[in-house]
């Protein structure tokens, strides 16, 4: 196998003058080098940090580096865009810019009682799976085996096969396990297209792994956001209207997640108005992240509900329940199944406790509590399939060309196919991972790998469940439909079992084949996922360190299959957000647009040290109208409301807002000052 | 060079420069130890020597000739290795190795860690997914 190296723009934005390859070609163990022409991949403009320009494929990685250090690039610097408001001036756009309107947004304005208004702010992210991006691409006759760490197979061997001009299904794409994607590794990559090229050319196997200071640029980010928002509201806490000016930094590509989702759809509000403007800029472009749009959204819709609420002098739960929507706020479909009241109701007692809380408040620590609620999709949908075969040892086998990228849903699968032939979990076994070893899955991105893949599972369980008792029941004289599988039993109303192994046993080698499809989600209907998390903050008014003590979390997402999994999910979620509200930040150099922050050491993941208190609670009701399992995914919903439950704590401990992410003590330092400055001149507290 | 994994003896040609994690996965087929910086931030690759927690994409494998490495590979048959399991201490799995390998060597000087020694030791091994919680509680009960 060989190993690549890719020589990559060190600047945000030039073109190539001379290229000089010639040193690099006779350097020790090269094997293959590619240059703008001989691959897509490849071009001679950078428009962002990272652009790819040359790769060497080596027979070790060090000689591949070796090799991409001897190519001689001359460089044109040219001037880079990287203010995102300039970019919406001079009009430099990914998309046109979105805007979205009902009701009457100025009625709404003239009928309230009080109207706040803010800026928020935030911060560039990149996912830093700690698998980075990586690929073996290798060539058998006619056709290309990619082994990838990806969230979505079937996308890569689309996006292969059309860069290669092959039928789909010459590309086969492995992925059995891999280390994390959260939205980075939703498709191939040029990286994939490099590998597979320098393969052909080389006729030998090749890995390509982007290093941690290449996926820190170029691996996709989080883009960042400038968000002017607008609430009004009567003074009862109806809302009268909502606005928003939302600004994406998308980078030099990637698409316009919806940051204005949230204001859209989490509250009852008949005037809202939003606009979204994706600026093109020469940053490395972003990629979908963990609920992209609605966690950046959230933060700002959700501050900005608790601003108002201390303007109208309600109790910020009770504002959110005072709006509490009924049917979906922009068609008036019904939800599929909503618990979000029944979410405030657990949450309650963990709001209480800010009395006792705060009370715990001393000279320098205050403490105070704050709650943030969160929607978001996660219903799934068709197309899925899945196959389940049982042999004559009653063992059950669910195949599936689908990932678990890590959020357990090889469990999941074998969970509902054991529920289903009413066996042991341990004789269920789930094989994943390869697209010509399995039907079409669904992505696991956006939350919907569990309630697309679910249903198909379980249905391609019943049917093979459905055969067994058919021979059963002519075997044992029945009616039809008259026995069922249970305790690994075949069971008849009479209360007579037979082992389900004396059916099977009679197949010798021949097999029970059950087939299963992902059917529609319920037509006319709204599927959406709910929650609400309380955190209990202590802030030291002196230094502006923060320290989240407790995070309490409650989410709807219909019916629960592993509770020990949804957990993790949710830990897992609101620990990455701790990270998006302290630590984590894509600096870029103002001046070069260049990242800053390529090291696991400069942008700082949270470690267990900076773990609080995680207390989960999940409503498990399944959702009666959505498919034949009644769940939901939980990947996203967790880490979208905790930035704004946590600053709305901060609010509550000390009167200071916080605007921007991420809270660094400069900022709470300079927000507390603000907040005394307004009690100074008697201004009204919010 | 001579290489001691695991209590088996290997030899093997290294050039000089080569770093310990590259001899394991690249030259021996032990690719349990992960490979996430390269560059000492992470704590994936962490394999033991002589007992102690190293970094090995940064330790130089001809600096451990003489001196025994223990990878995730051998800690096969460890208890932390169903702790983890039984605790969901992970997601993705990719820094599990580095993890149960910092905590074998927390566990044999310290058997009954509290939170705060928890913490302490196992702070230089990330995990993105965020396992955290679970990762404490596999290493607190590690013997039930
Ligand atoms: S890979 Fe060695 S510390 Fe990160
Ligand atoms: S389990 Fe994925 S990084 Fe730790």
């Amino acid at each position: 196998m060989l190993h690549a190296a890719v020589v990559r723009s060190p600047h945000a934005h030039a073109r190539v003058r001379a290229l000089d390859l010639s040193r690099a070609r006779e350097a020790p163990g090269v094997r293959a080098v590619l240059a703008p022409g001989d691959c897509d991949a490849l071009d001679e403009t950078a428009e962002f940090e990272g652009r790819a320009v040359v790769a060497v494929a080596a027979e070790t990685f060090g000689q591949a580096r070796a090799a991409a250090e001897l190519v001689e690039v001359e460089w044109e610097e040219l001037e880079p865009l990287l203010d995102p408001e300039e970019a919406v001036r001079r009009g430099s756009l990914v998309g046109e810019p979105r805007r979205y309107e009902r009701g009457g947004y100025e009625r709404g304005l003239a009928e309230a009682d009080a109207v706040v208004e803010a800026e928020y702010r935030t911060q560039t992210l990149n996912h830093n799976p700690l698998e980075t991006h990586q690929c073996v691409c290798e060539w058998r006759g006619d056709g290309l085996d990619v082994y990838i760490s990806t969230q979505y197979i079937w996308g890569v061997r689309d996006d292969v096969a059309a860069a290669f001009g092959l039928p789909p299904d010459k590309v086969r794409v492995i992925c059995e396990y891999m280390g994390g994607g959260f939205g980075a590794k939703n498709g191939a990559g040029g990286y994939v297209t490099l590998a597979a090229e320098l393969a052909r050319r080389s006729g030998r196997p090749v890995r390509l792994a982007l290093t941690r200071r290449e996926e820190n640029v170029g691996g996709g980010n989080r883009n960042a956001t400038i968000q002017r928002v607008t609430a009004a509201a009567k003074a009862d806490g109806t809302l009268t209207a909502l606005g928003g000016e939302f600004i994406c930094s998308l980078g030099w590509g990637g698409w316009l997640a919806s940051t204005a989702g949230p204001m859209q759809l989490l509250h009852a509000c008949e005037n809202v108005r939003t606009v979204e403007y994706g600026a093109k800029l020469n940053l490395p472009a972003m990629a979908a992240f963990r609920a992209p749009g609605f966690v950046e959204g959230t933060w700002a819709l959700e501050c900005l509900l608790d601003k108002l609420a201390a303007e109208l002098g309600l109790d910020p739960l009770e504002l959110r329940r005072r709006n509490y929507a009924n049917v979906d706020t922009m068609d008036g479909r019904p939800y599929s199944a909503k618990e979000l009241l029944e979410c405030y109701r657990r949450a309650e007692p963990h709001w209480e406790r800010r009395h006792e809380v705060r009370a715990r408040s001393d000279a320098t620590w205050k403490r105070g509590v704050g709650l943030a609620s969160q929607i978001w999709y996660g219903g799934g949908g068709p197309p899925s399939y899945a196959w389940v075969r049982v042999g004559s040892d009653g063992r059950a086998n669910v195949v599936t060309a689908m990932q678990d990228i890590g959020t357990g849903t090889r469990t999941a699968m074998a969970q509902i196919a054991a529920e289903e032939l009413g066996i042991r979990l341990e004789r269920v076994q789930v094989q994943v991972g390869d697209s010509s070893r399995g039907p079409f899955a669904s992505i696991s991105g956006g939350s919907s790998t569990l309630p697309s893949m679910g249903p198909a599972v379980r249905a391609a369980a019943a049917d093979a469940a459905r055969q067994i008792l058919e021979i059963a029941e002519q075997r044992f004289e029945r009616e039809d439909g008259t026995l069922s599988l249970r305790g690994g039993e075949i069971v008849s109303p009479d209360g007579t079992t037979w082992p389900l192994e004396e059916i099977t046993g009679l197949l010798e080698d021949g097999q029970i084949l059950g087939k299963g499809a992902r059917g529609p989600n319920p037509a006319g209907m709204r599927v959406l996922t709910f929650g609400v998390q309380v955190a209990e903050v202590a802030v030291d008014v002196e230094t502006g360190e923060v320290v989240v003590e407790r995070i309490y979390a409650v989410h709807d997402v219909g019916r629960v299959i592993n509770p020990l999994g949804a957990r993790s999910q949710i830990e897992g979620g609101i620990i990455q957000a701790m990270g998006h509200t302290f630590s984590e930040a894509r600096l870029d150099d103002p001046h070069r647009g260049t990242v800053l922050t390529k090291t696991l050491d400069a942008y700082k993941l949270p470690t267990i040290a900076d773990v609080p208190e995680i207390v989960c609670e999940l409503i498990d009701k399944p959702d009666a109208q959505l498919t034949n399992l009644g769940s939901k995914g939980l990947g996203e919903p967790p880490i979208i409301p905790t930035a704004a439950a946590i600053a709305n704590a901060i609010r509550d401990a000390t009167g200071a807002d916080v605007t921007s992410l991420p809270i660094t003590r400069e900022e709470i330092l300079a927000a507390l000052r603000e907040a005394r400055e307004r009690e100074r001149v008697g201004a009204p507290s919010a | 060079m001579r290489l001691t994994v695991n209590g088996e003896q290997h030899e093997l040609e290294a050039p000089f420069g080569r770093s310990l994690a590259e001899a394991l996965r690249d030259d021996l087929g032990l690719t349990g130890t992960k490979v996430s910086c390269g560059e000492g931030h992470c704590g994936a690759c962490t394999v033991l020597v002589d007992g102690a927690p190293h970094l090995s994409c940064i330790t130089l494998v001809h600096t451990v000739d003489d001196r025994a490495v223990t990878t995730i590979e051998g800690l096969r048959d460890h208890p932390l290795v169903d702790a983890f399991v039984r605790c969901d201490a992970l997601q993705c799995g990719f820094c599990t190795p580095g993890q149960i390998v910092s905590a074998s060597a927390l566990v044999e000087a310290n058997p009954s860690p509290s939170s705060d020694e928890i913490r302490h030791a196992m702070a230089g091994n990330l995990c993105r997914c965020g396992t955290y919680p679970r990762i404490e509680e596999a290493i607190r009960t590690w013997r039930d």
